[in-house]
């Protein structure tokens, strides 16, 4: 039932995230990361965990109808994962992975909740909702097998995506999605995060500008912009070439269907003509193939066209945290001055209450003095959310810009992987190629 | 002057023409002692009332010896070279027109010199054809490139246009060249080695207009009356004439269909490379991967068009001049018909004549003699004369016929197993070509990839990764 690996390769995970310091250190090239190292053996040796004890796979897509939340009929899709403690297999033993159901919603809300949980995270995406960037041959349907499949391996990477990272993978959420079928739904809802997504959301589409803007996220944001602009053209680009080199080889299949009538009609030709024909037919045949190894290549780069949207979303969150501390700190300022001025006596900022009291005349010593006591209480209020979200900012940096390096150490070592499997196709086709130009060529010179 | 042919079959084979000699009376000489022997018992020639080099005898010995012997085609056996090269534009008041430069080398007897260059242009190819077909009717003359020009393109003589129309009249003229028949044409020769002026006046000589006109009324009349009893064999070649027609103009399509879809291919992937380019500029440890992919990409677009070019360049032509072949044998079909019908017309034409002469023996016409004074006995033996000498004429005549067309059919039967052995040599070698070439067209981009992954490997182990399986 040719199942396809996902680019997830769980060895080079492992292999990658194995806490010796001399490969890592090895690996990455600045001295800078050290420190941002030592704190990732910390969170490998945490995070691995989950996927050291537990081996978890999106084994099979089923069809369900059922009545959707309007009482109309609808037609979904299901997933089926499959989880198996890690001991077990090793032990010899082979016993029957614990299952269950899901469909693509119920994974669209499990990562929405680790967004809203961890905004300072790079949080794996999911494979597309509906498929783009498709070349004429490829069917644009939800339902359609082919899509279903991708679709398939799409989620099982998203699983072991967040399973291996540090953070996520200690989620208990996360774990419930992958063990209780039931009732799984209501307990996300009972965290309570729709209230944090909504104001999120709004917050983050909210257009703001922050004063003093921190150069690396505003670099990672533009990076982020650069990443979806130049996957999405070469997305796009690919698919067009896919569909002219299609029309290419399929047109050659008229080679064999001429040749084999011509061959009705020759005498000495006859045979050299039929099985160069046969060979034309192979030819056109061989492109099913090779596109749709192309295919996984474009659902790599795909992956990374949308967890670059996941960085920009960080990026975004940080700003919209900078920006809540300035705004705090702002206005804390401006309550400090107004209280110097009420000591004073000078007005130097200006307000109504100001511009008032100068026409109407001053007011009395006792108003200024509720006053003064309550720009007193302001202020201590001022300066602890000054403080939390002061504080909130430098957590939010520290954790962040820790996941960012590891995602880029990801990003790089999988975007890598993934062109040279682009190469090995491309030489998978030439000599697919030469074969059946060779063998042509042995029937030609028989004609 | 009587002609000869020699005949190849009593030959030992050293020779690989059949040599006839030209109207005007020109003996070859042939110095191997084999020839002479053969040259010995020449017949004669009967009929030499057209000015060109006509093939027509009325010895049926001759006739049924005529053969093509196996075409030797090594280097050492060709004695003539020709080559069409040198494109020219000239401009005159009236027109505009292009002439090419023919060059010949031969070590032939019957030319004056060894090596000849003239300026020819399609008129003048046109006109070489047009001779060639009508002293052989049922020959298969080689195609020259359309008169006209090809839709879609604007200029007349834009260079793609202009080669690829030199690159077909060099091989019309090696087909003429190659061919035991054509190449002792004496038109061929005045083609190939005459000055312009000479070129000219020579061809304003030839069957008058009128004479050309008779001809084409009869050939009208015989071709509308159509042909009774062809043989088999005859009808055997129509349907494959009709079938050949059909497959090599689908396979002309065809190869046009896939040169215009790996053009838009190329077009689209002209767009890769420097997509891959541009995502290296946003990279750091990416960068040196991704121009490398950049450059491969490039790489293999070259290869591409090149392999466009080899398309277009060898194996259309090809394809296309036997589109035009496939023509030819039609019409060599239909004049071999046309020469048949014509024999049937004047047997039938006889056989009434005969039975008119017959029946007159027995029917007295009185009346009209009687008024005139002559006596039926007179006037009977008067009839009976006249009769006799038409029967005559028209007996000679229907000899003649009779002669032409199994000359005619005999030629065509050899000409046809010639040319298919020619067809098939060089469809071969085309087909061969273009296998050929794709091969090293994929061997080509092999390479580019390979050579990426080699720099991985070796950056990788540089880095300490792993992993290539």
């Amino acid at each position: 039932r040719g199942k396809r690996r996902s680019t997830y390769d769980r060895n080079t995970e492992e292999q990658m995230l194995e806490p010796t310091i001399c490969s890592l250190r090895g690996y990455c090239s600045g001295i800078e990361y050290c420190d941002s190292l030592d704190q990732n053996l910390q969170m490998v040796e945490k995070g691995t965990s989950l996927l050291k004890k537990m081996e978890i796979s999106v084994a099979e897509a089923e069809k369900r109808t059922g009545k959707n939340a309007v009482n109309m009929q609808e037609t979904y899709t299901v997933y089926l994962i499959e989880t198996r403690p890690v001991d077990a297999a090793s032990e010899g033993t082979n016993p029957v992975p614990d299952s269950l159901w899901r469909r693509y919603s119920e994974f669209e809300l499990l990562r929405n909740y680790l967004l809203v949980t961890y905004p300072f995270l790079v949080v794996p995406p999911l494979p597309e909702k509906r498929a783009e960037f498709v070349w004429h041959k490829l069917s644009a349907d939800n339902m359609d097998p082919d899509f279903v499949e991708r679709r398939r391996v799409g989620l099982e990477n998203f699983l072991l995506r967040v399973a291996s990272h540090p953070d996520l993978s200690s989620d208990k959420i996360f774990y419930s999605f992958l063990t209780e079928e039931n009732g799984w739904k209501e307990t996300v809802f009972e965290t309570g995060f729709q209230a944090k997504a909504d104001s999120r959301l709004k917050a983050l589409n909210a257009t703001f500008r922050v004063k003093n803007p921190d150069k690396r996220f505003a670099e990672m944001k533009h990076y982020g912009d650069e990443l979806q602009s130049v996957i999405s053209q070469l997305l796009r680009v690919r698919a067009r070439a896919a569909d002219r080199l299609y029309g290419v080889y399929k047109v050659h299949g008229n080679y064999g269907r001429v040749f084999s009538e011509w061959s009705a009609i020759e005498k000495e030709m006859g045979d050299g003509l039929q099985s160069a024909g046969h060979h034309m037919d192979a030819y056109a045949a061989s492109v099913d193939d090779i596109l749709e190894e192309e295919e996984h290549y474009a659902d790599q780069l795909k992956e990374y066209l949308f967890y670059a949207d996941a960085l920009r979303a960080v990026c975004r969150k940080h700003e919209l945290t900078q920006y809540e501390l300035e705004m705090a700190a702002q206005d804390l300022t401006s309550k400090k001055q107004q209280r110097e001025e009420l000591a004073t006596g000078t007005i130097r900022t200006f307000s109504l209450k100001g511009v008032t009291s100068k026409l109407f005349g001053q007011e009395t010593p006792e108003q200024r003095e509720a006053k003064l006591k309550m720009l007193e209480t302001q202020i201590e209020e001022g300066e602890e959310l000054v403080k939390e979200r002061n504080a909130e900012c430098e957590e939010f940096v520290k954790s962040a810009w820790v996941d960012i390096e590891r995602f880029k150490e990801q990003k790089d070592h999988d975007l890598r992987e993934a062109l040279i499997s682009y190469a090995i196709m491309q030489i998978s086709m030439c000599k697919k190629g030469i074969q059946v130009w060779n063998n042509a060529k042995e029937c030609f010179s028989k004609m | 002057m009587s002609g000869s042919v020699v005949d190849n079959t009593v030959s030992s084979g050293n020779s690989s023409v059949a040599i006839p000699t030209d109207i005007s009376g020109q003996i070859l000489d042939i110095d191997e002692d084999d020839d002479l022997e053969v040259f010995s018992k020449d017949t004669t020639l009967s009929d030499g009332s057209s000015l060109n080099a006509s093939m027509q005898t009325s010895s049926a010995s001759m006739i049924n010896q005529y053969k093509f012997e196996e075409e030797e085609e090594d280097a050492d056996t060709k004695d003539i070279f020709v080559t069409v090269d040198n494109p020219e534009s000239h401009v005159t008041a009236i027109e505009t027109y292009i002439t090419y430069r023919v060059e010949t080398k031969t070590t032939r007897s019957e030319f004056d010199s060894s090596e000849f260059e003239v300026r020819r242009r399609y008129q003048d190819f046109l006109w070489l054809k047009g001779r060639l077909e009508e002293a052989h009717p049922t020959l298969i003359v080689h195609p020259l490139p359309e008169k006209f020009v090809m839709k879609g393109m604007v200029e007349r003589f834009n260079e793609d246009f202009i080669e690829t129309r030199r690159s077909a009249l060099h091989k019309f003229l090696n087909k003429i060249a190659e061919h035991p028949i054509f190449s002792s044409s004496e038109d061929f020769k005045i083609f190939l080695t005459a000055g312009s002026g000479e070129l000219t006046s020579h061809k304003k000589q030839g069957p008058g207009f009128l004479s050309r006109m008779g001809e084409t009324v009869k050939a009208v009349a015989a071709a509308v009356r159509g042909v009774r009893g062809r043989p088999q064999e005859f009808t055997d070649m129509q349907e494959y004439a009709e079938a050949f027609s059909q497959k090599i103009s689908s396979i002309d399509k065809v190869t046009q269909r896939i040169v215009r879809e790996q053009k838009e291919y190329l077009e689209e992937l002209k767009e890769c490379g420097p997509t891959y380019a541009l995502w290296s500029q946003s990279e750091e440890e990416l960068a040196e991967p991704l121009k490398n992919v950049a450059g491969c990409v490039d790489k293999c677009c070259k290869e591409t068009e090149e392999q466009v070019k080899h398309l277009n360049d060898h194996l259309i032509p090809v394809l296309h001049e036997y589109v035009l072949c496939a023509d030819t044998l039609k019409a060599v079909l239909r004049r071999r018909d046309n020469i048949q019908a014509d024999f049937e017309v004047k047997t039938e034409a006889l056989a009434t004549k005969k039975a008119d002469r017959d029946a007159d023996s027995k029917v007295l016409s009185l009346a009209w003699d009687s008024l005139v004074g002559r006596s039926p006995e007179e006037v009977k033996q008067q009839k009976q004369q006249k009769l006799k000498g038409e029967i005559k004429e028209m007996r000679d005549e229907l000899d003649k016929v009779e002669d032409r067309l199994e000359w005619a059919n005999n030629a065509l039967k050899s000409d046809w197993t010639r040319w298919q052995k020619g067809m098939r040599t060089d469809l071969r070698s085309a087909f061969n070509d273009t296998a050929e070439r794709n091969v090293s067209y994929y061997e080509k981009c092999l390479a580019v990839w390979e050579s990426f992954l080699q720099s991985q490997r070796t950056d990788a182990e540089g880095n300490g990764n792993v992993d290539f399986s």
